[in-house]
């Protein structure tokens, strides 16, 4: 695929002079997220590819359109992955999407994530300009880390062009662990054993049932399994991956689907309905009908933040609020990337 | 706006005194006088003014007074920073936050730690040891540094390949706005709606607000942790078994690289037993339960032979590991033995690069007429390359840094960047041009302005003006090698 980076520039400078709005659209499979927007579609999807990729320097540097699976099938080819296990939401979903909206997998806790993973990033800014900041390297502190300040600024601040990442090698050998265990126990226990210096990689709890997955040296994996004395779980690899897809049977359905991302520990807010309980505690879904603020109030009562993910209704606010200050802070700093406001005008908030 | 109106030295003091105890607000020659410089301690300038506030309250007071009458504010923790970040402006105030030194509150459950910014790094993993756990980023300085500093310059330490700088190990700030205002950045979750100003926080070297708290995360202390060392007759060798290591799936807990210089030198002053002929040395530890040790450590020293080790040792207890460590962690201290003074410079590399950078390097110290040293961590690409100078010979300082200035402009050339965990302070600010453009560095500038629209915080640091890049760009550009080789 070429680079299309000049083609961008010429479209966002068209849009500028012609003042319109532009939706910047990858894979599109994360449409359903942020808030609902009128603006000009923004393709960003034919500006794929990867760029560099060595294995032995654990760095891959992929155009941001570049399909999640075209980049793992690369990575598979040296026994790497991209460590934060980032959610396929269909076969579609790339990287650069993956960074804007801060998405990771179950192993986000142990293995990062998309956020902790990214070296560097080339972004196009709201007058065009083509910036780079970061690099291809895992320590850089030269200015302000304007790449991983992408990461849950849903584009923004700008259309995303390259992304640099930190990549791991893949695990020698993965269990899972299951049993069946109380939502309160399960939350306690969860974080207990996420204390302990042992090789857990993901730890769940869904309908009753407490689920953990292991991921390291097999004489390690198997020592730990051992002393944890709890069942081993058959086809445990497609749970993890239909958890991470949002594919399992708690996520079917149109009730709106809320992320809590609280303190790992806290108890789980009193809210009838189901509830799935990941990241050992700190990230939890709940399905239901309720109101932004309600949630919030309960989110911060267990030290974290609540967005309205999936469903319910996309034109109010589905992200946590701003604490004033913050909220001025981050209006001045999307007008520094983007004075006229070009693009995914109130994607993230109304007043963004 | 006026400065007319701007209070002087006498008004600005009592003004402070009147909400801070009188004996923490400094203004005489000789108590100032610790505080003109950090740990680069050839950059001084003497302060206005130090204020050391003990509540929170005092900080936003000073930073509203300041705010007020446009008083530039150098935030200042233990002062160890090696890129002269924390050096005073002469009209400003340095707000030391020594006196926030207590660890609020461990968690561990959550394993998590609430610390005000002035504890020191290793505090904290002391503290946390009771329980197990320990705090993951362990800069060279973490004795001394304060974890408030740590977050202003993002630092690293040995560890960072596997357990990350502390933009990785950090939940969430309180920050004081340059205008006054208490906010709360991140919280206990892993992730926070709206853009991640925490990450733009971490490693803004106190050009964005003032760090009063920290919350950290605290990870569980590994079971074991082994080393293994490791002499090469090459820096190729040395080089290649790093890349062997991580082509096996191993991520060592650290990997560390040393080139022959710096092994005599460190040796000399240690007596750690380290292979005095090698052209480099690598050590590599592993950490994790018993079992994966022991296979990692296995695998390790297997490859470190296949790959033309001409020595290998490994630790067996945690003595030995210690006396390892002991060499690596003292080499800046040894270079001070064979050498009145050391420059350390801080530029990362793509690993690859390693051995073409660092033959470049004794061509650049035979054009300079000063002696190179190499510690590395060989892990993360981040070379600490030591300048030996006399700095009470007339232009050695300036000819070190000429010669550092060529190194750094090496890093980029090679796709690295000028500085990996020690900032770019005011040391770096002329290379800052060699690494982005006027767009880019325009950017920078309007994030800053985001924050700080006035421009008070920690003014002349970090990112140039445009107008000065230019002139950086003009004397980069000059072939200093060739001036410099007289003196």
């Amino acid at each position: 695929m070429p680079d299309i980076t000049e083609q961008l520039q010429d479209q966002i400078k068209t849009a500028r002079t012609e003042a319109r709005k532009l939706s910047i659209v990858g894979g599109g499979s994360k449409a359903f997220m942020g808030r609902a927007i009128d603006a000009d579609r923004l393709d960003v999807s034919g500006h794929s590819g990867i760029v560099t990729y060595q294995p032995v320097e654990l760095v891959l540097t992929v155009r941001a359109g570049t399909p999640l699976l075209e980049i793992e099938a690369a990575l598979a080819k040296n026994n790497q992955m991209l460590s934060f296990e980032p959610p396929h939401f269909s076969d579609a979903s790339t990287i650069g999407g993956t960074l804007a909206c801060n998405q990771s997998g179950p192993g986000r806790p142990w293995w990062s994530s998309v956020r902790d993973q990214v070296l560097g990033v080339g972004l196009i800014n709201g007058t065009g300009e083509k910036l780079r900041f970061g690099g291809q390297v895992m320590k850089n502190v030269a200015g302000y880390d304007v790449s991983r300040t992408q990461a849950g600024a849903m584009g923004s601040l700008g259309v995303l062009t390259e992304i640099s990442l930190k990549v791991l090698p893949r695990p020698a050998t993965t269990v899972t662990l299951s049993r069946e265990m109380r939502q309160n126990e399960a939350i306690l226990f969860m974080n207990a054993r996420a204390a302990e210096p042992k090789p857990l990689s993901a730890a769940c709890w869904l309908d009753g049932k407490l689920y953990l997955r292991l991921s390291g040296a097999q004489s390690a994996v198997e020592a730990t399994a051992k002393q944890w004395d709890i069942p081993l779980m058959t086809g445990g690899d497609e749970f993890w991956q239909q958890l991470r897809d949002q594919q399992l049977p708690f996520f079917a359905g149109d009730q709106p689907l809320w992320r809590f991302s609280v303190n790992s520990t806290a108890p789980n807010p009193p809210l009838d309905g189901p509830w799935l309980i990941d990241w050992a505690g700190s990230q939890r879904w709940y399905r239901g009908d309720a109101e932004l603020a309600s949630m919030e109030a309960h989110a911060e009562k267990a030290g974290g933040q609540v967005s309205l993910f999936r469903g319910g209704d996309r034109t109010g606010e589905v992200m946590h609020r701003q604490l004033p200050a913050l909220q001025a802070i981050q209006k001045r700093l999307k007008h520094s990337f983007d004075p006229d406001g070009l693009f995914n005008p109130g994607r993230l908030y109304s007043w963004m | 706006m006026n400065s007319a109106s701007k209070p002087d030295k006498a008004e600005l003091a009592s003004m402070f005194r009147s909400f801070i105890d009188p004996a923490f607000v400094i203004t005489d020659e000789e108590t100032l006088k610790p505080y003109e410089c950090d740990g680069l301690s050839m950059y001084c300038v003497m302060p206005l003014m130090v204020v050391l506030p003990e509540t929170v309250d005092q900080v936003q007071e000073v930073m509203r007074v300041c705010h007020r009458y446009q008083i530039p504010v150098v935030a200042r923790g233990a002062g160890t920073g090696l890129s002269a970040g924390a050096l005073p402006d002469a009209g400003g105030v340095v707000l030391s936050l020594a006196k926030f030194n207590r660890i609020l509150d461990i968690d561990p459950m959550a394993r998590s730690a609430r610390l005000q910014s002035g504890v020191r790094n290793l505090a904290i993993s002391e503290a946390a040891s009771e329980y197990g756990l320990y705090y993951g980023p362990d800069p060279s300085s973490q004795i001394a540094c304060t974890i408030g500093g740590n977050v202003g310059e993002n630092s690293g330490g040995v560890h960072c390949l596997k357990y990350g700088l502390t933009t990785h190990n950090i939940l969430s700030v309180e920050m004081i706005t340059v205008e006054g205002e208490r906010v709360v950045i991140g919280s206990d979750g892993l992730d926070s709606c709206g853009m991640d100003l925490l990450a733009l926080i971490t490693g803004s070297e106190g050009l964005l607000g003032i760090i009063t708290e920290i919350q950290v995360k605290l990870l569980p202390t590994p079971e074991i942790a082994r080393v293994v060392m490791a002499g090469f007759d090459s820096v190729d060798n040395g080089g290649d078994a790093v890349g062997g290591i991580i082509a096996q799936g191993i991520i060592p807990a650290g990997l560390e690289m040393m080139d022959s210089h710096a092994i005599k030198a460190v040796e000399d002053f240690t007596h750690a037993g380290y292979p005095v002929e090698a052209e480099a040395l690598l050590l590599c530890e592993v950490d994790g339960t018993k079992e994966e040790v022991q296979e990692h450590i296995e695998k390790v020293e297997a490859l470190f032979r296949d790959f033309g080790a001409t020595s290998i040792r490994t630790s067996k207890d945690e003595a030995e590991r210690a006396l390892l460590w002991k060499g690596r962690k003292n080499a800046f201290p040894a270079m001070g033995r064979i050498s009145p003074d050391y420059y350390c410079m801080d530029g990362t590399i793509p690993r690859a690069h390693l051995a073409d950078v660092l033959n470049a390097m004794q061509d650049m110290s035979k054009q300079y007429g000063l002696r190179v040293a190499n510690v590395f961590h060989a892990g993360d690409g981040n070379l600490h390359p030591l300048i030996l100078f006399d700095a009470n010979k007339p232009g050695e300082f300036e000819r070190a840094e000429a010669f550092g200035s060529s190194i750094l402009q090496l890093c980029v050339e090679v796709g690295g960047c000028i500085t990996g965990e020690h900032g770019v302070g005011i040391e770096k600010i002329r290379q800052m041009p060699m690494q982005f453009t006027d767009q880019e560095i325009e950017q920078l500038n309007a994030v800053k302005e985001a924050f700080d629209p006035r421009g008070t915080l920690n003014p002349g640091k970090g990112v140039p003006t445009l107008r000065n890049c230019q002139e950086y760009r003009a004397i980069n550009l000059k072939p200093q090698a060739a001036e410099a080789h007289h003196a």
